[in-house]
């Protein structure tokens, strides 16, 4: 509280970006956690709630006649900007949110006050909501040949792993130790991915310390375990997803890559993911052109192609196209690495495991594979998302990349995948929040040190609980080409711009209609349609039973009539409508911004949105066409400026 | 000289055919007058790919022979044939002298220059007659169902013999006080006789869309006083109209120093004008050229492939059309005015920017008939010069003379309307393919000759199928709608930011397996449709209840005199 130099400021403006005529005048407020900008006049409250932990910069302007420009950018690429009176009070609520948007301890993050109206039981019931150990049971470990070694329970040979690793069986501890002594940050190899149908592994290490000509027994011990733990296959291959050059430099420092001589039948391959320091600029660049303001077509798609992000992503998909490849039709285990392993190994490795594992295309199979690949395995997600201030270089959007690869596969594959993009917005939204624990700190040792699962909450029961909101109507899981390994195609084409995620918040650049949405209510509508009938049916076997006993029995008549209503009263209670419909259907069907029970964290959208309409309460069940009228209502959009409004361009003749 | 005198070789045995995603077929090639047919005939249920010569734009033919062997064993050539529709095909023909033939057969018979010979004159499927009337609606027709227009407005015979304005229909709709002989003076005053005349008349407001071509002022501003007057007509006196030029206010002025000119605004004081401009001729063609170059090599990179479409310019295109057609109903629908539009000759973007402004006013012009009309109306009545503009697409070495993708690109325009509204166009992407398809070969009379005169005189309505009428009748297949139509009354404004508009996949990439994926969704989400159809079909759900309901009613009344008891 003591970094609020202002809790409150009158008369704020809140200009809306697409069009600068359309402006809010209100109360700009300061808490602890957001801030907070409440329209005035309007009957619906308006209202605007930006996390601190959100903020990305702020970023004082000229001042203009109207008063001082505040324009705050967010992790979330909303850009939100106001129109402060006074100078000093602009001033104050700069630096106000300069320093509360840059915290400088752990606890200062939201996640720690974020209190729910849950008890301790429910809490911890949260965290237990995923569970790794489960995951690779149902990958089919452990088994005869990999099993979970004891030897960093207590981080001490990797303070980045997490405490349960798969390890071929055959490896010693010694072997082990060994290895992760001739591996930066002690990352030894170590399993990701196991496919049971042939027993291809993925495995993940970082890079060897190898300079230009050291070597290690035990590491290499620890592949040769690792190729003859798949007892098909006479070779592995080592994929370093680095840039060879940048490797090469590598081995000055003493670190670098294997050596195809010391390591037996290894192929060795460069995939070329450049580091986190050219992605960050990418995506600044990204970020840059997605944020003009009505450029020509030109103008949008040089900048497009000279930011060099889809280049980047189409290198990522294609380094998982490779792995994938080499497990499920060479049947030949990988060894993945970049340099310490944590940031292109995880992009790489859950790719991979997306395009082989169908599972990883479900909503809960997503959220395993994010646990495991990215939260267990030591992804710095404090540094890379900047939770905390500090060293600006560390930040880079390697996890917005992967989420990115799965967009894209999504826009191919449109029947393979069980969620919809909300759901990948959604997880990018928190990655950067801090509104739940699951993302707070760099590996999991720290977030053990902290507390993490006693002092906060999960991210993954929520979104859970808003899956409907999520489902990709489209979804086939019995398709064959939907079963077992995506061959995605990497033509130039296939990767594109990321609207909804870039212009997440300029709601006129996205479709006026969503079919999602529709088709969604429609299926929804169907399978109410389907339980009416089972339940009339059911109403019509009690009344055949009754009959039959009312001819012999008149005293239990009364009871049974009873149980009679009841029943019916009950099951349609269980569905309801609203049950199943989302947010999404009335008002507004394409409006991003709300998540459904993330007001906490999110944004009410301002400018006539209308906020969730529960009009599906009123729809009709016996009708069997519930408010049908209510998803075309989506449409009434106003007019794009095409000119700068006809108007205007004569008041200037 | 005869088409079969075309044909040297009519058949190859041991032809290897090679499509993108496919295995290579061997089977017998056949050229007749109109069609390349290969068949493969080693399954017993035989599989045929029939070309109609019209659709191919190009083809390229290498031969490899020991010369002076000219059936040496082993002599073969290889042709790769490029369709309109952007196919591309090879095939490998055993014996040299055949391969030569053959290329020189498709040569000749895929660009003939007569009307009469080509095959939506020889077209006589079973199950369509030549008797009955042509086409969808007439201009006549139109009017009569159009209530709105009865008062102010009238059907005037004046270019009956075409001789008033050529590309004209015969009859055209023009403000009711305007006599004929002020029309024939003001159609020699614009480029073409295109006088202005009647393309839309807003449901809401009575407001009017019209459009004509370039007024014929000429350096030294020349007026025509009947000319004016018909606008003047047009507003009724005392309100302001908009004259959309789509043209920059430069290259107008340009056009004064060969003939043309625009509506000045001392001679037209209730006109203001607007310049946009916009590409045309050449300039498209080459775009379209440019981006089929750039879709066609899988093996770009990413940099490249955006920097081939931005070079391409197509997406500018679409990104220009949306604009002005959005502006036109800014006018229209929000400021109230009424709107005449013109570029130089009113036969292109002229028509694009009319026909997408009533797409994105008019919920009539969104159903299935409704869009079918307006083309009718719009490009094909109107005199877009479909003979000349899709004489070759994107593919073709020719030089290049009077070709321009126009309709195409009204087509890419619609499609991104109904990727921004999903629901509110009753008709799929299937038809919008389908369209570009056939706009550029055919084996309907529809999207022949360059105007209604030509058509006449190649008595096209007497001699081919009206393509439109074919896909009206009997039903609409299936493929052709939407399944998620939901009709609105309201104007669909689409968005025009860079970021909304996408590449067409389902035209450009047609070829590819990036197009099997999307196939494979939209039959999804007609599976989605059928199924809840079929459970909250009108008929239905209302027979399972009621029955249930006529079963249950008896019981309870049954059981309700049992309580009493």
């Amino acid at each position: 509280m003591e970094h609020i130099r202002m809790p409150k400021v009158e008369n704020v403006r809140l200009v809306d970006r697409s069009s600068s005529r359309r402006i809010q005048v209100g109360t700009l407020y300061l808490t602890a956690t957001h801030i907070i900008f409440v329209g005035k006049g309007s009957e619906d409250r308006n209202e605007l709630w930006v996390l601190h932990s959100l903020v990305c910069n702020v970023v004082k302007h000229k001042s203009s006649q109207s008063g001082y420009p505040l324009l705050i950018h967010c992790k979330n690429f909303q850009v939100i900007q106001f129109i402060i009176p006074q100078e000093s009070d602009c001033h104050n609520v700069y630096i106000s949110l300069s320093r509360l948007s840059r915290p400088e301890k752990y606890e200062e993050l939201y996640c720690f006050s974020f209190n729910p109206n849950v008890d301790k039981a429910e809490r911890e019931h949260s965290w237990d909501f995923l569970n790794l150990k489960a995951e690779y049971s149902r990958m089919g470990l452990p088994n005869k040949l990999w099993h979970v070694t004891p030897i960093n329970r207590e981080y001490r040979v990797c303070d980045t792993y997490p405490a349960d690793l798969f390890v071929p069986k055959s490896v010693t501890l010694p072997v082990i130790v060994g290895s992760s002594k001739f591996r930066s940050r002690g990352r030894f190899p170590t399993l990701s991915y196991y496919c049971k149908e042939n027993h291809a592994t993925i495995c993940r290490s970082s890079q060897p310390l190898s300079g230009f000509s050291a070597r290690c027994l035990e590491d290499e011990q620890m592949l040769q375990a690792i190729m003859k733990s798949n007892p098909g296959s006479r070779f592995m291959y080592v994929v370093d997803t680095r840039p060879k050059l940048n490797a090469m430099a590598n081995r000055a420092a003493g670190k670098g890559y294997e050596n195809e001589d010391n390591y037996c039948n290894i192929k060795f391959q460069f995939i070329g993911i450049e580091n986190i320091h050219v992605m960050r600029n990418s995506q600044q660049k990204l970020i840059e052109v997605s944020a003009l303001r009505s450029p020509s077509m030109g103008e949008f798609l040089l900048g497009l192609e000279n930011s060099d992000w889809l280049r980047h992503i189409k290198s990522t998909m294609e380094a998982g196209i490779f792995i994938s490849k080499a497990v499920a039709e060479e049947g030949v285990s990988v060894l993945v690495h970049c340099s310490d392993g944590w940031d292109r190994t995880a992009q790489v490795c859950s790719v991979a495991s997306v395009l082989l594992d169908p599972y990883y295309r479900t909503i809960k199979g997503l959220m395993v594979l994010i646990e495991k690949d990215w939260v267990s395995f030591g992804h710095k997600f404090s540094h890379r998302c900047g939770h905390l201030d500090g060293e600006p270089k560390e930040v880079s959007p390697v996890i917005d990349q992967f989420l990115e690869c799965v967009w894209q596969l999504m826009e191919q594959f449109p029947c393979a995948f069980e969620y919809n993009e909300k759901f990948l917005i959604s997880i990018h939204n928190h990655v950067y929040s801090c509104h739940y624990g699951n993302f707070i700190c760099n590996s999991q040792k720290e977030r053990k040190d902290l507390c993490i699962k006693e002092k906060s909450h999960s991210i993954w029961p929520h979104l859970w609980e808003s899956k409907l909101d999520f489902m990709n109507p489209l979804f086939k899981p019995d398709q064959s080409q939907n079963q077992g390994l995506l061959r995605p195609s990497t033509a130039p084409y296939c990767f594109k711009y990321w609207r909804r995620l870039y212009n997440r918040f300029d709601r006129e650049l996205h479709p006026r209609q969503s079919e999602l949405d529709c088709l969604m209510t429609i299926k929804e509508e169907t399978q109410q349609l389907e339980e009416e009938l089972a339940l009339y049916e059911q109403k019509l076997a009690v009344l055949d039973k009754e009959r039959a006993k009312t001819l012999y029995m008149q005293k239990g008549v009364l009871d049974s009539k009873q149980a009679l209503w009841s029943l019916p009263l009950d099951t349609s209670l269980a569905n309801t409508p609203q049950d199943y419909i989302g947010g999404f259907i009335g008002g507004a069907p394409n409006v991003f911004t709300l998540q459904q029970g993330e007001r906490e964290s999110a944004e009410l959208s301002l400018f006539g949105d209308k906020p969730k309409s529960s009009d599906a309460d009123s729809s009709d069940q016996e009708s069997g066409v519930a408010d049908f009228s209510s998803h075309s209502s989506g449409e009434e959009s106003l007019p794009t400026v095409y000119a700068l409004s006809v108007t205007a361009l004569f008041e200037e003749r | 000289m005869e088409l079969s005198e075309h044909i040297k070789t009519a058949n190859v045995e041991d032809v290897t055919l090679k499509r993108p995603f496919h295995p290579a077929l061997r089977g017998t090639l056949c050229v007749t007058s109109h069609h390349l047919l290969f068949s493969d005939r080693k399954d017993e249920a035989s599989w045929q790919l029939l070309i109609l010569l019209r659709n191919i734009d190009a083809i390229e033919k290498s031969v490899e022979n020991l010369f002076g062997y000219p059936r040496a064993v082993g002599s073969s050539g290889t042709i790769t044939i490029k369709c309109k529709d952007l196919l591309v095909l090879q095939l490998e023909i055993p014996g040299m002298e055949e391969c030569l033939n053959i290329a020189s057969s498709i040569e000749a018979l895929s660009s003939l220059e007569s009307v009469t010979e080509m095959y939506p004159f020889f077209y006589r499927p079973s199950h369509l007659t030549l008797q009955g009337p042509w086409g969808l609606s007439s201009m006549e027709q139109y009017y009569k169902q159009t209530e709105r227009l009865w008062d102010r407005w009238r059907v005037s015979t004046v270019n009956s013999d075409y001789s008033v304005c050529p590309s004209y229909p015969s009859a055209v709709i023009v403000p009711r006080e305007v006599a004929d002989d002020m029309l024939i003076r003001s159609a020699r005053f614009r480029q073409g006789g295109r006088f202005p005349v009647l393309s839309y008349c807003h449901h809401r407001n009575g407001m009017v869309i019209m459009r004509s071509s370039q007024p014929l002022t000429g350096a030294n501003k020349k007026r025509c006083k009947e000319d004016e007057l018909l606008l003047q007509a047009v507003i009724d006196g005392s309100e302001l109209g908009y004259v959309i030029d789509l043209r920059s206010a430069q290259q107008a002025q340009q056009a004064r120093m060969t003939g043309g000119g625009f509506e000045s605004k001392s001679c037209y004081s209730h006109w203001k004008r607007i310049h946009r401009h916009h590409e045309r001729g050449k300039v498209v063609q080459e775009s379209l050229i440019k981006l089929v170059e750039a879709c066609s090599d899988p093996s770009h990179s990413v940099d490249r492939w955006l920097s081939k479409l931005e070079n391409s310019k197509w997406l500018s295109h679409v990104h220009s059309a949306l604009s002005t057609a959005g502006l036109v109903v800014e006018c229209v629908e929000r400021d109230g005015h009424s709107v005449l539009v013109h570029g130089s000759e009113g036969t292109d973007n002229t028509l694009l920017v009319s026909s997408l402004a009533q797409l994105i006013l008019d919920p009539a012009s969104r159903t299935v008939t409704g869009f079918l009309c307006l083309l009718e109306r719009e490009w094909i009545q109107a005199g877009h010069p479909f003979q000349q503009r899709c004489a070759h697409s994107a593919y073709s070495h020719a030089r290049l003379k009077q070709e321009c993708p126009s309709f195409l690109l009204l087509l890419d325009c619609v499609w991104q309307v109904w990727r921004q509204f999903p629901l509110a166009l009753e008709f799929s992407e299937a038809l919008l393919l389908r369209l570009a398809q056939e706009a550029y070969a055919s084996n309907y009379g529809t999207f022949l000759c360059n105007s209604e005169q030509e058509r006449c005189a190649a008595g096209v309505k007497e001699n081919t199928h009206c393509l439109l009428q074919s896909l009206l009748k009997p039903d609409i297949e299936e493929q052709y709608l939407n399944p998620l139509y939901e009709p609105t009354d309201l104007a669909i404004w689409p968005s025009v930011h860079p970021q909304s508009l996408q590449l067409w996949t389902g035209l450009f990439l047609r070829w590819t397996e990036y197009a099997q994926n999307m196939v494979e969704a939209r039959e999804e989400v007609w599976s989605i449709v059928k199924e809840h159809r079929e459970r909250a079909g009108p008929d239905q759900t209302n027979n399972t209840l009621s029955t249930h309901c006529e079963t249950l009613t008896p019981f309870e009344n049954l059981m309700d005199e049992l309580t009493i008891l």
